[in-house]
């Protein structure tokens, strides 16, 4: 059952800015009929976005308060919002880049002060916007600009950084996930105090071209097969969970 | 708990404080009731206080985990409604900077409280500097205005807070409050009179918040939570916030309406002090702490019968380039004493034709009037 969302963009939008097979307009969606779910009227959300491809998300397309920030710092903005006008029900969407690398150390202050935000990270492993360079969330051998050879580093487990800082309502899920996704974010939007989303969103124009994915639906293909619950993952040994994705909420909420 | 009216500002009286202390309680009496930092020296005595007393009247204090988030929440804030500030010195400054470029983009009024130190780097931290002028003028990346405020005794930490809030708000302007050590630290009597002049920023419902109507040039202010759908963005935009990234008309348009709107005002800004400057052959400018000795050497000259005066800045952004050619018509000499090398004597040189001696001093200390005095002998 499907409802129209138009009340919920802004007049002036006429379409968004991502690129084709992006996963950001799933999640964009996701949102919306996460709000629309709950009820919550858009005059009482405030969205506050840093920089890059998921900045856009909710600026300007939402039709509602939106604060688009600096690289980085969205989550330090939506804490003076959220701290001087506690009634805005306060919605961080970011990329992996501006949230976790830039944006890092704001994102565990954030989780160990339980601030009452809900932020969703929409991870695309890589840094879209700027043509495609390594990100802290790039997986192991991942090619990008700036790892011609492949990323030698390890990428960031972000559920569990944000776990270890103190967050009690953490969830992963991805863009093939939907209605999980929907379910997961209404969760989140109804924790009193920090809650934490991350969603794997492919990036078939930077990501996809550089690691031998032929098509968006390639790499949307990839992420249902990587997919598992976390439910699931409990019965799987190591070996097993090698390049899986678990999803699902992981604690506390 | 400290004694105070309904509003939650000191009551009026005699009070003998810090002026980091002073600072705060301009604050309060302006109606700032949100303040985010994080503690530097020789500033902290801002924060500790504004933690105090927004407790006692029920505003917001946050720590925050550095001062790029102190600021940006603080822009937060602001654009929740609060009148809002922050205050650091100078290696927090530097970090704060790129947000100083969003708050003046978006037009976001704020106070900065910068307490100087000995810089460049980590350099003295407890000692005293001047030397961020040009940091608070041109310190984050393209053009912009800034209004700055130069406070020479405690009184004026408090007064001048509270018309840096004033300002802020009426123009949507980062406005700096540039004390430095010596004024930060300096214990002396402060008046606080019956009264307390506030200046709030104006709201219009359902007007274009970066438009440019309104009689100061300057939009009109909505909060988030006001059913507006604000759409606030530190990338270009038109009246209504909608990103304008590659319309050469729109970025040409936006930054010429923030740097005029306080250029084309700035008689309404820019505050200068004469003293003794009407048969002067040499004038001294100075502004902040050096101000205190220069008036010291000036007054000892004068009992003396030496035609030297005094032009104190008040404000040194914008620049008070009318004032001081003025003076440099009049005068033979100018002789600016700072702290620093030169930063605001490069100013003065810009706006007049007679003499400028620039006397620097950056050794982490005051300068003394009997240097200025000195050397204001061998000019006359």
């Amino acid at each position: 059952m499907s409802r129209d969302l138009n009340d919920y963009l802004r007049d002036d939008v006429q379409s968004t800015p991502f690129c084709p097979g992006c996963g950001h307009g799933i999640l964009m969606n996701a949102i919306l009929r996460a709000i629309d779910g709950l009820g919550i009227p858009m005059e009482e959300m405030l969205f506050v976005s840093g920089i890059g491809c998921a900045a856009w998300i909710p600026s300007p397309h939402f039709k509602a308060d939106t604060l688009h920030t600096l690289h980085g710092r969205a989550i330090p903005f939506a804490t003076g919002a959220k701290l001087f006008n506690p009634a805005l029900r306060t919605m961080v969407i970011s990329g992996d880049g501006d949230l976790t690398s830039i944006g890092g150390n704001h994102l565990i202050h954030a989780a160990r002060r339980d601030t009452d935000i809900t932020v969703i990270c929409a991870n695309n492993q890589i840094y879209g916007m700027t043509g495609g360079q390594a990100a802290s969330t790039s997986p192991t051998g991942a090619f990008t600009a700036t790892t011609v050879r492949g990323n030698p580093h390890r990428p960031f487990d972000l559920c569990a950084l944000v776990q270890g800082a103190g967050a009690l309502s953490v969830a992963r899920y991805t863009v093939t996930q939907p209605l999980a996704l929907i379910q997961g974010i209404q969760r989140a939007l109804q924790v009193r105090g920090f809650s934490f989303v991350e969603v794997l969103s492919p990036c078939p124009t930077q990501f996809g071209r550089r690691n031998r994915f032929d098509s968006p639906a390639a790499m949307l293909q990839d992420l249902m097969e990587r997919c598992v619950t976390r439910e699931e993952a409990e019965h799987m040994d190591d070996t097993e969970l090698e390049g899986k994705i678990v999803t699902g909420d992981f604690y506390g909420g | 708990m400290i004694s105070a009216t309904t509003s939650g500002a000191l009551q009026p009286g005699n009070y003998y404080f810090s002026g980091n202390e002073a600072l705060a309680e301009g604050a309060i009496a302006a109606g700032c009731r949100y303040y985010a930092g994080y503690p530097i020296t020789p500033s902290s005595e801002i924060m500790e206080r504004m933690a105090l007393r927004l407790d006692d009247v029920g505003g917001v204090f946050a720590q925050m985990e550095d001062e790029i988030a102190s600021i940006c929440s603080v822009i937060g804030a602001v654009w929740a409604g609060a009148r809002a500030m922050t205050a650091t010195s100078g290696p927090g400054f530097s970090l704060m900077q790129e947000a100083v470029g969003y708050a003046a983009l978006t037009e976001t009024p704020l106070v900065i409280a910068d307490i100087q130190r000995a810089g460049p780097g980590t350099g003295q931290a407890t000692r005293v500097g001047s030397a961020d002028h040009m940091q608070a003028k041109w310190g984050s990346h393209g053009d912009y205005q800034v209004i700055t405020y130069s406070p020479w005794s405690v009184q004026e930490m408090y007064d001048l807070t509270i018309e840096a809030f004033n300002q802020a708000d009426r123009f949507r302007v980062p406005v700096f409050v540039m004390g430095e050590e010596a004024v930060g630290h300096l214990r002396e009597r402060l008046d606080v009179g019956p009264e307390t002049p506030l200046v709030h920023r104006r709201k219009q419902a359902g007007a274009a918040p970066f438009g440019d109507a309104g009689p100061d040039g300057v939009p009109p202010m909505p909060a988030f939570g006001e059913g507006e759908n604000l759409l606030v963005t530190g990338s270009t935009h038109d009246e209504r916030g909608f990103r304008k990234t590659d319309d050469p008309d729109a970025h040409d348009r936006l930054v010429t309406r923030i740097n005029e709107k306080i250029l084309a005002r700035r008689e309404n800004i820019v505050r200068t002090e004469s003293l003794f400057l009407e048969d002067a052959r040499v004038a001294v400018v100075a502004y902040g702490f050096t101000a205190r000795s220069a008036l010291y050497a000036v007054q000892r000259l004068r009992k003396q019968g030496r035609r030297v005066g005094l032009l104190r800045l008040q404000t040194v952004w914008p620049f008070a380039d009318r004032e001081i050619q003025a003076l440099g018509e009049r005068v033979e000499r100018i002789l600016i004493p700072e702290m620093n090398r030169g930063q605001i004597a490069g100013e003065i040189r810009k706006s007049v034709a007679c003499d400028v001696v620039h006397l620097g001093q950056t050794n982490g200390e005051i300068i003394h009037p009997s240097r200025i005095e000195d050397e204001i002998r061998r000019l006359l």
